[in-house]
């Protein structure tokens, strides 16, 4: 036996030119894309595991400090990496990067004047479980305003990058959070089909929120799946 | 349980303190950079160079490249590769195209082998960028890799017009071997991109 994957989901993916978000127009493909068979090239991919990750990378309210705590609400976002069959994806590396809670990213060229946080950096990384679970304390990030229209603001949002168990799974997404006003807004979560782009939206936990401490978000994430298929050769 | 695929979302233009700290200078260690070479890597040392345009032809500066490809015999540092990369070479690499003046991803790695022998020699890309609702995937093949090129099972299914958007030039210069591979995301060289 061996494995392949099953194909992407477009009928869950935004457009690659979104006449919303305007820089899709010069920077999307036009050509249709060329699909090719799954060979080792795509049934393999990067490995990083628990060696590529530092103690305090999963903890963004700690891992930047100078004299003090970074402002803000404190919060923890947690959730599983499954496939499309709902099994876990353990060990697969989980990179997040995101504003602070002033709405203002670390990023040399973001010129939003909000103030930066000199205890808050806004990177973070960790590696899943053998359930795919994981988890990182962070600060909720800020909404900011961008160029792409009059008066446009990003909702609050988390950047979330995984590569999953080979090159094919690979995944760049952003994670919202429920009840941003914003959201009915942004072109960039409005590119996603309405029944998709809503499972871009953590939901709030109270069980995951730890008492006196910070409020908790869930967030899944779901890669490809796979096939299991006799060798063809 | 059927679950159905988490939608992509741009990388943005903030990803670089993130994904591509060291390189920009960012005070956070990166899993990658632009330099997969280890000092026991077998395999012809090579540059990669080469710039993101867009449908103005005018350079990305904030487009963020990643290269995943077999070592110089052909194998992947990856389980689902039975033989395994014993060398260290991990086969992965990442930079944006905000720190050089000209806008260029760099790369210094070794020319990969042929992974499964029908296959000619390339290196798998993928682009990221702002604007970029979904990273695409590209390949990289080599122009001195003529006859294997002419067998290749995936440059058979591309048009022969657009083929030569998917390989790279060989210059040797003093500094080494580079090869010039330019992804234009639109227009009429516009880059071939796969579904895999």
């Amino acid at each position: 036996m061996s494995i392949t994957y099953k194909p992407r989901d477009w009928a869950s993916q935004p457009h690659f030119i979104d006449s919303g978000y305007k820089s899709t127009a010069l920077r999307g493909p036009t050509k249709p894309l060329i699909p090719i068979p799954q060979s080792l090239s795509e049934l393999t991919g990067p490995v990083y595991g628990h060696e590529s990750v530092g103690p305090l990378d999963n903890d963004l309210t700690r891992n930047a400090r100078r004299d003090g705590e970074p402002l803000g609400e404190r919060i923890i976002v947690t959730g599983r990496v499954l496939d499309e069959d709902g099994r876990p994806v353990p060990n697969t590396l989980i990179e997040i990067w995101q504003a602070n809670a002033a709405g203002r990213y670390i990023h040399k060229a973001d010129q939003h004047d909000a103030p930066i946080d000199p205890n808050f950096f806004g990177g973070g990384r960790c590696v899943t479980d053998a359930e795919g679970r994981y988890m990182f304390y962070t600060i909720k990030p800020g909404a900011y305003p961008w160029g792409n229209h009059h008066n446009a603001w990003r909702p609050n949002h988390i950047h979330f990058s995984l590569f999953g168990p080979s090159f094919l799974t690979r995944l760049v997404t952003q994670m919202y959070f429920p009840g941003d006003p914003l959201l009915d807004y942004d072109p960039i979560y409005q590119s996603v089909p309405a029944g998709a782009r809503e499972r871009l939206v953590s939901r709030f936990s109270l069980d995951v929120t730890q008492p006196g401490f910070a409020l908790g978000y869930e967030f899944d994430i779901v890669l490809r799946g796979r096939h299991q298929t006799p060798m063809e050769e | 349980m059927a679950l159905k695929q988490t939608p992509s979302q741009t990388v943005g233009p903030f990803f670089a303190y993130g994904l591509t700290p060291e390189q920009y200078g960012y005070p956070f260690t990166g899993i990658s950079g632009g330099d997969l070479v280890t000092g026991e890597t077998d395999g012809e040392r090579i540059r990669i160079e080469g710039r993101v345009l867009d449908g103005a032809g005018e350079p990305i500066d904030d487009a963020m490249v990643e290269i995943w490809q077999a070592d110089g015999q052909g194998r992947y540092a990856h389980p689902h590769d039975p033989r395994g990369s014993n060398t260290g070479f991990k086969g992965f690499g990442r930079v944006g195209t905000g720190v050089d003046p000209e806008r260029r991803f760099i790369f210094h790695t070794v020319k990969p082998g042929s992974v499964d022998g029908r296959q000619a020699p390339h290196i798998n890309v993928t682009v990221f960028a702002r604007g970029l609702l979904m990273h695409v995937n590209t390949r990289i093949y080599f122009a001195d890799e003529e006859e294997a090129n002419a067998r290749d099972p995936v440059l058979a299914l591309v048009p022969p017009e657009r083929r030569s958007t998917l390989i790279a030039q060989r210059e040797v210069t003093p500094s080494g071997i580079v090869y010039r591979f330019d992804i234009h995301m639109q227009g009429d060289r516009e880059t071939v991109f796969f579904d895999v």
